[in-house]
This record gives structure tokens, sequence and C-alpha cells, in this order.
């Protein structure tokens, strides 16, 4: 069993010190819990709307790292591994990234530079960041594992590369401004839920969802964080607009049994080279 | 064999008002307090667009932490004032009157010839000093009422009920914020009758605007989404309702926009230099 928290927090605008107290706030409330791995949203350390204030706010991934090392080492005993989205600063490029810090260990193991970068309706990411270029899996202390961010999560053949890449786990630091309001839920939160567990289902893993909240000049980001299980199922909700933390277990044990009975995964790798001429012809095309 | 139809698909106005009310809530908490507020100031008019403001203030930071203003005119209609009393006493809320004819009447008094139009935007800019002013006094931050039709037809006073910096409907239409106002509880009498600026003399919004807000919401609602005309029409809108929506829109831009700048350099500002309104540094 892995034990996972979710960090459904709500940032102050810029306020990247206080932010990260917190964060780790969060965390020390949960000392007792035995937390193997934290994951909190996207943008966590500004907030997400910044426009042009991103050259003046984004960190490098070895600030970030060396403040979490730091507290993590007057804090904890043992590793804690944290999975957290920031704007990104490398030379004269500027990212929307996903670190993941094993803390106490190896450092920064992997980062995610989000690849899909909205940019319509109220969003305008490109205009202000540099796109990533890879999509890779990873190994952590219990499992193979893939970051996406926000709106790569939307695009299901990006979680479909990630689990034939062998996740196990899909960690997605997300923050998205409540849109819809028609229904029980904003259009949103039932859109994340549905996505969430259309992803898990088809491929018979967890997906780890970390969502903003907070109102940003109006823009209220709307939370709705969750974790879901290999069948598709919901395994904890956090409840849109509030901060929340969500405590789950993750059992990858779970997932061989489950892709034996559910083997999509499987036929997918087996109907792939059947598939792909036409997807590289679509690629070639473009 | 059983047929089922299936459900109707197409663009709706309604919505879930308890989760707006819960949403709008908790934007008017977060706005005020991010800012360093914990009280605000509503204007009340009778209406139902500050009836609601004001009943959703009295949810999200309690009666006690908002000031309502009443600002007659010795023309306004006797209806807006006790309409006014009736939406505060409705959600507890003090109501504090402010007589702006002398402020009003002391600048028509130096301008012969001045026009009812005239004198009505002078009437809303008064309102809109002493709204501030108020804001100064109680350190509590106005509230703005505008609702989303009569922002995108630039039906209201420029640089006057478009001013307050933070504005819970200003994404609502006309005939979401009547929803709202029925699941808040505002009285019927207010949410019922015609709606008016009370600027000049028996003035009534839908006369001024040559159409029914409920005929111009969806209007709107599928112009703003880019349907072309004639889906609009098909619907069951004329071409002259369809042409009044899109003039008024379209002739009233720059009221929904900060003043034109020279632009001459590569760092003017809201063009080349963009920070989104909540912008902070950590040492700013």
């Amino acid at each position: 069993m892995v034990r996972h928290a979710i960090l459904q927090l709500k940032p102050a605008k810029g306020q990247i010190g206080r932010n990260l107290e917190h964060l780790e706030a969060a965390l020390a409330k949960l000392a007792t819990e035995e937390v193997d791995v934290a994951v909190a949203p996207e943008a966590y350390p500004t907030g997400y709307f910044l426009q042009g204030g991103v050259r003046e706010l984004a960190l490098e991934a070895a600030e970030l790292e060396d403040r979490l090392s730091a507290w993590h080492a007057a804090h904890y005993q043992k590793p804690l591994d944290l999975i957290v989205g920031f704007y990104e600063r490398d030379g004269g490029d500027y990212y929307n990234t996903a670190a993941y810090l094993e803390l106490g260990g190896r450092g920064l193991l992997h980062r995610h530079r989000k690849i899909f970068l909205p940019t319509y309706g109220v969003f305008d990411e490109e205009r202000f960041l540099n796109r990533g270029h890879e999509l890779k899996t990873f190994t952590t202390r219990f499992g193979r594992a893939a970051m996406l961010i926000c709106e790569d999560f939307w695009h299901t053949v990006t979680a479909s590369i990630a689990a034939l890449q062998g996740a196990e786990i899909i960690y997605v630091p997300s923050a998205s401004p409540a849109r819809g309001f028609a229904g029980a839920r904003p259009a949103n939160v039932e859109r994340w839920e549905t996505l969430a567990r259309t992803v898990s289902g088809e491929h018979g893993l967890y997906v780890a969802l970390a969502s903003l909240v907070g109102s940003e000049a109006g823009k209220m980001m709307s939370g709705g964080s969750l974790l879901a299980g290999p069948e598709g199922e919901v395994i904890a909700h956090a409840p849109p607009f509030t901060e929340a933390v969500l405590l789950a277990d993750v059992d990858l044990k779970r997932i061989p049994p489950v892709r034996y009975d559910n083997p999509l995964l499987a036929d997918l790798k087996a109907g792939l080279p059947l598939i792909f001429p036409e997807l590289r012809k679509i690629v070639e095309e473009l | 064999m059983k047929l089922i139809r299936g459900a109707t698909n197409h663009e709706v106005l309604d919505l879930n008002y308890p989760l707006v009310a819960k949403t709008l809530v908790r934007f008017i908490r977060e706005e005020l307090n991010g800012r360093g507020y914990e009280e605000a100031v509503v204007a009340v008019s009778g209406g139902v667009d500050s009836a609601v403001t004001l009943a959703l203030a009295a949810r999200a930071l309690g009666p006690d932490k908002v000031h309502a203003l009443s600002l007659p005119h010795r023309d306004s209609s006797p209806e807006s004032r006790s309409h006014a009393e009736l939406v505060a006493a409705r959600f507890g809320v003090e109501l504090e009157t402010v007589d702006i004819t002398p402020m009003v009447e002391g600048y028509a008094e130096q301008t012969p010839g001045i026009t009812p139009r005239r004198k009505g935007n002078v009437m809303a800019r008064a309102r809109m000093i002493v709204t501030f002013d108020k804001s100064e006094q109680y350190h509590a931050l106005p509230l703005g009422t505008g609702n989303k039709t009569e922002r995108l037809f630039g039906y209201f006073t420029w640089h006057a009920d478009d001013s307050p910096p933070v504005n819970p409907l200003g994404d609502l239409y006309k005939t979401q914020v009547w929803g709202l106002a029925e699941h808040l509880g505002v009285p019927d009498e207010i949410v019922h009758k015609a709606p008016t600026a009370d600027l000049e003399p028996g003035q009534t919004d839908e006369a001024d605007l040559g159409v029914r807000y409920r005929r111009a919401d969806v209007i709107l609602e599928h112009y703003l989404k880019g349907y072309p005309d004639e889906y609009i029409v098909a619907l069951g809108y004329t071409p002259a309702e369809v042409a009044t929506v899109k003039r008024r829109v379209n002739r009233t831009h720059y009221k929904r926009h900060l003043p034109a700048v020279a632009l001459l350099s590569s760092t003017a500002i809201n063009e080349f230099y963009l920070r989104p309104l909540d912008f902070r540094t950590e040492d700013g």
C-alpha cells in the first residue's frame, strides 16, 4: 500500500514563500498518517493566472528542490515523495512544469513540462510559456509513474502513451476555472471525473488529480481533486472550491488482476501495430 | 417497441441557482479577503440586481458587515425607495440614506439647459462618488451590481454603475439574475416589476432597449457563442431583434474597456505589459 495525500490547496497570488509554508503546514498536519506520496496542484507556488508575470515568478527546479528538501530534512526522518506543479525557469525558457521530488532520497526524480498549453477562451499559456516536448514514465520507490498537467490529460492519447510505457499511476496537477453552472456540479468538475474514470478504467491504473482552488480575480478555480482506481472507480473525491486533503491508499498489487480480467491495455499493445500506420500518416500530413 | 425520444439539445440559460449562489458567496468572500477587506458597500436601488447583490453580500460576510446605501434624488420614484427598504429589511442589513439631490442640483443650477438624460448621468455619477466615499469611511469594498445583459448593451452610465472593483453578477444575464433572485428570496414585487434605471420619470429598460430581456438574453448567448443570425432567427427571434441586440453590443465595446492609450513603446500597459489584476510579488 502506498499512502497518498492529495492536497487541494488555495495559493495567494505570487506569494511563493507563504504558499510553500502553507503546503508544508498541510503536510505537517498529516505527520501521524505516514504519507508516502503527496500531490499538489498545477502552478501551486504562485497561483495559475500570471500572464507576463511568469517571467518574474518562475523558479528554477533546483530552487524549489532546495527549499523543500531543507524543510523535509528539518521535519522528517523518512523520505517523502512530493509532486508539485510550478512555473519553471530554465535559462531564458519558461515552462509549466510538474516536479517529482523524492525528498530525503534522490531529490528531483523527474520533471514533466506541460505539452498541451491551452491558448483559447480564458487561457493564454502559449503566449507566455514554452511547450514541453517529452512524455516519459519513470520509476519511483513504489512503481512506475507518469505526470501529466491539466490539458495534457484532456487528450486521452497522452494517458494511453503513459500506460503503454508501463505507468501504474498518473499524477495530474491541474488548475481549472469553474464554468458551466447548469448541473449539480460545475461542468468542468464533471468532465474531470469522467476523464479520470475513463482513463483509469481503460488502462487499469490509478489517476491522482490535484486541482487548485481559490478565486483568481473572479476565475474560481474549481478543485474537485480525486483518486481513481484501476477499475475506473473513484476512491476519494474532494468537494469543489474548498481546500481539502484527500488521504487514500494506492494498492499497485491490484493492477495485474484487474488488467487480467479486463485486458484492454494488452489489446491496445496487440492492436497498435495495426492502427499505427494510420496514426503515422496523420502525423506526416500535418 | 418502445420509442425513446432524445433530450432537447440546445443552449440553455437556466442555471443551478443554489450552486450559483454558493459560488458567488465564495467569490465575494475571497475577493474581499484577498484585498484586505471584510466589509462591503452596496448601493441599493430597489431593483432586482442590487437586491440580489445585497443578498449575496449578506450571506458572504454577515448582514452586519454590509453597508446598504439608499441614494435617492428628489425625482426618483417613491417605489424605488420603498423597495430598497424592503430589500434591506429582508436581508437584515441596515439601510443608510444619502439624498443626492443637493449634489446633483448644485451642478444642474449652474448648467442651464441640462437635459434629463445628462442629469440622469450626473445622478449615476453622484451615486458613484457617495459609494466610494462610504467605502473609505467604513473600510468596506463597493460591490458592483451590473448584470451581463446591461454590460453587453452598454446600458449603464460609464464610470458610474460599472466602477466598483468587485462584481458578482457581471457574468449573469438579466434572465439568470431573476432566477437567482427567486432562489435567494428577493421579494416578489421586486423580482416581477419592470426593470428601470429610474434616472428619468417613467423610464423602463425594455422600452429604452427596444427588446425584451428574456428574448435578448437568448439572442446574446447564441451571438456570443458564434451562432449565425439565421440560426437565431430559426429559433423564433425576428431579424429586427437580432439586429438590435448586435448593434447595441457592437457600439459599446469601449464601455467594457479601459480608455484607448496611444501606444508608443513595447512596454505599453495592457498591450505588451500584461499582468492580471490580482498579480502580486512577494516584495510588492
